[in-house]
């Protein structure tokens, strides 16, 4: 008979192997590592961060002053993703764009889980007026589509890369605050906090010590998801005119945009920086599906 | 029912009144002088007057709140600051255009991703399903405006098999009837611009599809594979059933509700992605009218557009919820 010891925090269920769980996170990264996808994943965002850090050592040129000499040459030789309009090496532009997507995508990301995380702490902890409050708040902004809430804030508070990130960040909040609400009206009846109610356990500590870590995975898995959506959205409101205000900086959905009148005579300006992009957002979408199956074993599919 | 959609669309007006809001801040607390913000570099002395008038933003701001309410209500969504044309009488010329991508953008979606989804859940594991995951995964992780060039590129400079962009040959003289290129060309008795309609259609739709294909596949295959485990189905096969009629009477029929809903939350992603499909393939519609505003910086425009895809996106969220009350008891009395 297998007598449940598995720690707080977590559902007793009693697994079938014989392997003794060592808690949540462990267990968690071990399927993790064990799910090639979620590796290919991860693999991908570190190259993608390795770039953004090393941008200023390893890129071959000058991500914004080029020589017309150099203007639309194809990949090869001294440029191995070819040169734009100006004569600026398009590689060291991804390399330096990958800097402000990955910076904007977490801080923005980040931003949201914290606003949205709040109100949903908030609402789902109080309950009643509060959360009837809270919760209409996030209707409304729910009401935005995602990109156009962005486009707004982004037009009434002006370009710029803060601007940007409370904008991208605005659009998670209501994501992430309905998430952590449901989790932790769900577990508000769970077993596990009812019985650590019953033996006198204080709210601060039933909220820190059970229900958050609980409520935890699923923001965590969230967040990275959102991490993909956020590195797109940045690109699209650059893409759209909205990026950083100095038109030279070498920001991906720019680059797109700038690259979008010749792409007849430079396709491959739009296909890297397109593959850059693409890859990042895979590489998160990736890693945040294997947290997801790593974190929740019941899902299987 | 009734009683259940009175209260859905009481429970509406609260959202609706705090958008009003939202966007009535958003214009009356630019930072600065709201209408310097508003005009920009198109601002005269005259104009200045004239929208300070407009806006009757000589009154206190709660008076301010009342009357754009008012103007709301009676369907008048203001005046764009740069050609003075009414935003309700362009918002009618340009929707069609988008109502029309957008349709063709969910027909493709959903004619391939459910199919996809219940290949895949019938091979699950295996490498079908593996194809069909990995088309899902690309189709969430490549940017509509990147997946619009590569078309783009491809298929129409290339290729020269599509049109590059537009909804007509420019060549073509339609009268406009309705501003739907599909049924204006029928209504004229002109197949052959029908067609051309259509295929100007078909690389703005899988651009602006493929998100939402990527998402009901997998909603699909995913909802397939839970009832796949019930008891019922299992209960239908032993009693030998054919496979056919086992996935469609019993598992289908369950599965419909999460797809079904998961159709219904893409109407607002659609919306949004047509704003960046529309500019890519220089589509006459909503979207590249919002951008349009934004580049000349007419704010009461971009404002307005705003409220009305908000309005769209909950009036669907509505149908949708009412829908799925209506297919599934147990919520209409919850």
């Amino acid at each position: 008979m297998a007598t449940a010891t598995a720690p707080l925090g977590r559902p007793l269920t009693v697994t079938s192997s014989a392997r003794v769980s060592r808690g949540l996170w462990h267990d968690a990264l071990r399927r993790l590592l064990r799910n090639r996808p979620a590796l290919v994943g991860l693999a991908v965002i570190l190259v993608f961060v390795a770039a953004a850090i090393l941008a200023p050592l390893i890129a071959p040129g000058d991500p914004l002053a080029g020589k017309l000499v150099d203007r639309i040459k194809p990949p090869g030789g001294l440029h191995p993703m070819g040169t734009d309009l100006q004569g600026r090496d398009v590689l060291t532009r991804i390399l330096y764009g990958a800097r402000i997507s990955l910076l904007v995508g977490i801080v923005s990301v980040g931003l949201g889980v914290t606003m949205g995380g709040l109100i949903g702490a908030v609402a789902g902890a109080f309950g009643g007026k509060v959360d009837t409050v809270l919760m209409r708040v996030v209707d409304v902004l729910l009401a935005i589509p995602g990109i156009l809430l962005a486009i707004g804030v982004v037009v009434w508070l002006d370009r710029g890369l803060p601007q940007i990130m409370f904008a991208v960040a605005l659009t998670n909040a209501p994501i992430f605050a309905r998430l952590l609400r449901g989790s932790l009206l769900a577990l508000r009846e769970s077993d596990y906090v009812v019985a650590a109610r019953s033996i006198g356990a204080s709210t601060p500590r039933i909220l820190f010590r059970h229900m958050l870590p609980n409520a935890l995975t699923s923001v965590i898995v969230a967040a990275t998801l959102a991490l993909a959506t956020a590195i797109i959205d940045v690109a699209g409101l650059g893409f759209l005119g909205l990026g950083p205000p100095d038109p030279r900086t070498a920001e991906w959905g720019t680059m797109l945009t700038d690259a979008t009148s010749f792409y007849r005579q430079a396709p491959w300006i739009i296909f890297f920086t397109g593959a850059a992009i693409s890859l990042t957002a895979i590489g998160f979408n990736l890693v945040g599906d294997g947290l997801r199956e790593a974190l929740d074993p019941r899902l299987r599919h | 029912m009734l009683k259940y959609l009175v209260r859905r669309l009481l429970a509406a007006i609260p959202v609706l009144l705090g958008l009003s809001v939202v966007l009535f801040a958003f214009v009356h607390l630019l930072p600065g002088d709201p209408v310097a913000a508003l005009l920009g570099q198109h601002a005269t002395p005259e104009l200045t007057a004239q929208i300070r008038e407009q806006l009757g933003l000589n009154k206190p701001l709660y008076e301010q709140y009342v009357i754009y309410l008012g103007q709301l209500l009676s369907g008048d969504l203001g005046k764009s600051v740069i050609n003075n044309r009414s935003v309700v009488s362009e918002l009618a010329l340009r929707f069609p255009g988008t109502i029309e991508l957008t349709g063709a953008a969910l027909v493709f979606a959903i004619g391939l991703g459910i199919p996809l989804g219940r290949l895949a859940a019938r091979h699950a594991q295996g490498w079908t399903d593996g194809v069909v995951t990995v088309i899902s995964l690309l189709g969430i992780s490549i940017p509509i405006f990147i997946l619009g060039y590569t078309l783009q590129f491809f298929l129409s400079v290339q290729l020269k098999w599509l049109p590059t962009s537009g909804r007509l040959d420019p060549r073509t003289h339609l009268d406009a009837v309705t501003n739907f290129m599909l049924v204006d060309s029928l209504l004229a008795g002109r197949l052959d611009v029908f067609v051309d309609a259509v295929k100007h259609l078909i690389l703005p739709a899988i651009a602006l599809g493929s998100i939402p294909l990527a998402i009901i596949t997998r909603i699909t295959r995913a909802a397939v594979l839970d009832v796949a485990n019930e008891d019922y189905v299992r209960t239908a096969r032993a009693k030998g059933l054919s496979e056919r009629r086992v996935d469609d009477r019993h598992v289908m029929r369950n599965a419909w509700l999460p797809v079904v809903t998961v159709i219904g939350l893409q109407v607002g992603g659609l919306l949004a992605g047509a704003v960046i499909t529309e500019t890519v393939f220089s589509w006459n519609g909503v979207g590249r009218y919002v951008v349009e505003a934004i580049q000349d910086h007419d704010y009461l425009v971009v404002q307005s557009t705003i409220l009305v895809f908000a309005l769209i996106f909950l009036a669907v969220n509505l149908l949708v919820d009412v829908g799925y009350a209506f297919l599934n008891p147990r919520i209409r009395f919850s």
